[in-house]
């Protein structure tokens, strides 16, 4: 199943968020977003979502997900949004209950996404115990769990401090190449976009619009840390994000 | 290598002298019980050398006699159980409905707009004073007892509940809906444990007023019940009874304090 976002505008009020934003998100690739702060990136993302509708445009459905799909559209939040009452496994339970999957199916979903993540041993943990890498592993096992057609990741390792980070983007990696999912990835941070992205979206200040698309040929699991080539690739991100960020950076904020 | 301690470590060497003590609550179990050994350790001493006199205070060990001819005449049962059986029947009827309410205020903003200003309305009103009118309704039997306390509870109730419900994590309920889930499941699985804590805080300040509605329900018209036995001491100027009364409510109160505490404990063992 593609995504396609065909000419979307949004505005709060008087404040012009989002402009003309057109964009296909191919089935089996990850799209990574970067913009300056403020520019609207999860505003795109929770209109993707559904969880708002856009002022103009529209967010388009290509084809049907798999048969199998219980949720197409999936989020993973930066502050990963754990229930704190539940255990890891009951975590990743909460969102397959409302669908009528017989008892041993969800047993075999929730013990398959816990093992792909690594979480196996800590399935009863609480999230209280858990360390910020490993909530969020618990996050991305619940998305799993619905087998989405499309992954919608808000800086979904923004909240990580950077060793932790780079383990999970290799993590994503893994996940990614053992069965490829298309995924929305916001991020602010240009190592992430250029280790993640099959093609990256520039946006421009606010009002955010696509002020570029960079497509990476390089295979994800054949990128690694340090790449001179990729830091090629981020030095001309940064160029072109630079005095936007810099604009973007010294706005007063209208709130 | 570092600097070698023993010449050096005299003119420039300094500890750095600790600063960031106090202000964290630490849980001291038994200063508590303490102060209450003292105070009535005191009171014990001062009534005995008549340096207080009997009019003022009740020798402690003369309460606690009274409160030994209480048990061993069986009178305290007498008292004690229509007295629980109302707070126990009041007070759930009162926190039922409250909570209930309190839900609905924090999911539907007609019933809201609509009752918030009613509930305002209602809290500051002492419920005593509707006493009377309750007579006339529900009669002067046992139900216009359970209707004060009831009354009582149910107003502290919902204010504690729908502040609750409103404090609920948005980004939970988000979630929930981006995968998602009914609104049944949101409401049962996330919004309502997420309001938990503030419903249990909520319910001791609630079953506290609950007790002193008791007692003031009793006073007002009960052959027996802790209320009556307090208010007959009184007209009789019983010190070591009224006493006797009185602790038995403070034990009371501290019975359910520890209740509710401890369920708090088990419910809520996720809280960090
Ligand atoms: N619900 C809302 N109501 C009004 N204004 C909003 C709302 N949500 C976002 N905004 C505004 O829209 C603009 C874009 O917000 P958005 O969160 O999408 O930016 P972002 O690109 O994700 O920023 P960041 O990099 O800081 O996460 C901001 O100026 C924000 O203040
Ligand atoms: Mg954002």
């Amino acid at each position: 199943m593609d995504i396609r976002l065909s000419g979307i505008s949004h505005s709060y009020g008087d404040l012009e968020v989002l402009r003309n934003i057109s964009l296909d998100v191919p089935s089996g690739k990850i799209v990574c977003i970067v913009g300056p702060t403020g520019c609207g990136k999860s505003t795109l993302l929770r209109l993707i979502g559904g969880l708002e509708t856009p002022s103009k445009g529209s967010v388009l459905q290509l084809g049907v997900p798999a048969e199998d799909c219980l949720n197409p559209l999936t989020y993973v939040f930066q502050d990963f949004a754990l229930l704190p009452w539940r255990s890891v496994a009951g975590n990743v339970s909460l969102v397959l209950e409302d669908h009528d999957l017989s008892r041993a199916e969800t047993r075999k979903t929730i013990s398959d996404v816990l093992a792909r993540t690594k979480l196996t041993d800590f399935a009863r943990a609480l999230p209280k115990q858990l360390s910020g890498g490993m909530k969020q592993r618990v996050a991305i096992a619940r998305a799993l769990a619905v087998k989405p057609a499309v992954m919608l990741m808000d800086e979904p390792l923004s909240a990580l401090d950077s060793q932790t980070r780079e383990l999970l983007m290799d993590d994503l990696v893994a996940l990614w190449t053992r069965q490829p999912f298309s995924a929305v990835y916001v991020t602010h941070n240009l190592d992430e976009a250029v280790r993640m992205g099959h093609s990256i979206v520039v946006l421009s200040r606010r009002p955010g619009q696509i002020r570029e698309v960079i497509h990476l040929e390089k295979p994800l699991d054949e990128r690694s840390y340090g790449d001179s080539d990729l830091q090629f690739r981020q030095k001309y991100l940064w160029n072109l994000m630079r005095d936007e960020a810099k604009a973007a950076d010294s706005e007063l904020i209208n709130v | 290598m570092g600097p070698d301690p023993d010449t050096e470590e005299t003119d420039i060497a300094r500890q750095v002298a600790f600063r960031g003590g106090g202000f964290a609550p630490t849980p001291y179990r038994w200063i508590g019980l303490a102060v209450f050994v003292v105070l009535v350790g005191l009171a014990e001493i001062g009534t005995q050398s008549g340096f207080i006199s009997p009019l003022t205070l009740p020798k402690p060990s003369d309460v606690l006699l009274t409160f030994a001819e209480l048990y061993d005449s069986g009178l305290l049962w007498t008292h004690l159980a229509p007295s629980l059986t109302r707070l126990a029947v009041g007070a759930a009827l009162g926190a039922t409905l409250g909570i209930g309410l309190g839900v609905l205020i924090g999911l539907f903003s007609y019933i809201r707009a609509g009752m918030v200003p009613l509930v305002a309305a209602i809290f500051p009103i002492p419920k005593i004073a509707l006493l009377p009118l309750f007579v006339i309704w529900f009669g002067i039997d046992e139900a216009s007892k359970y209707a004060l306390i009831a009354f009582g509870t149910f107003t502290p109730t919902v204010v504690a509940t729908y502040g609750a419900v409103d404090n609920v994590d948005r980004t939970l309920i988000r979630m929930g809906q981006s995968f998602g889930m009914s609104w049944k499941s949101i409401v049962r699985k996330i919004i309502l444990p997420g309001a938990m804590p503030g419903i249990l805080s909520g319910l001791r300040i609630s079953l506290a007023i609950a007790i002193i509605l008791l007692v003031a329900a009793e006073m007002l018209g009960a052959e027996h019940g802790i209320g009556a036995y307090i208010l007959e001491a009184g007209a009789l100027y019983n010190l070591e009874r009224l006493f006797a009364g009185v602790v038995i409510l403070s034990l009371l109160g501290v019975l359910l304090s520890t209740a509710i505490g401890a369920i708090e404990r088990y419910v809520l063992r996720w809280r960090t």
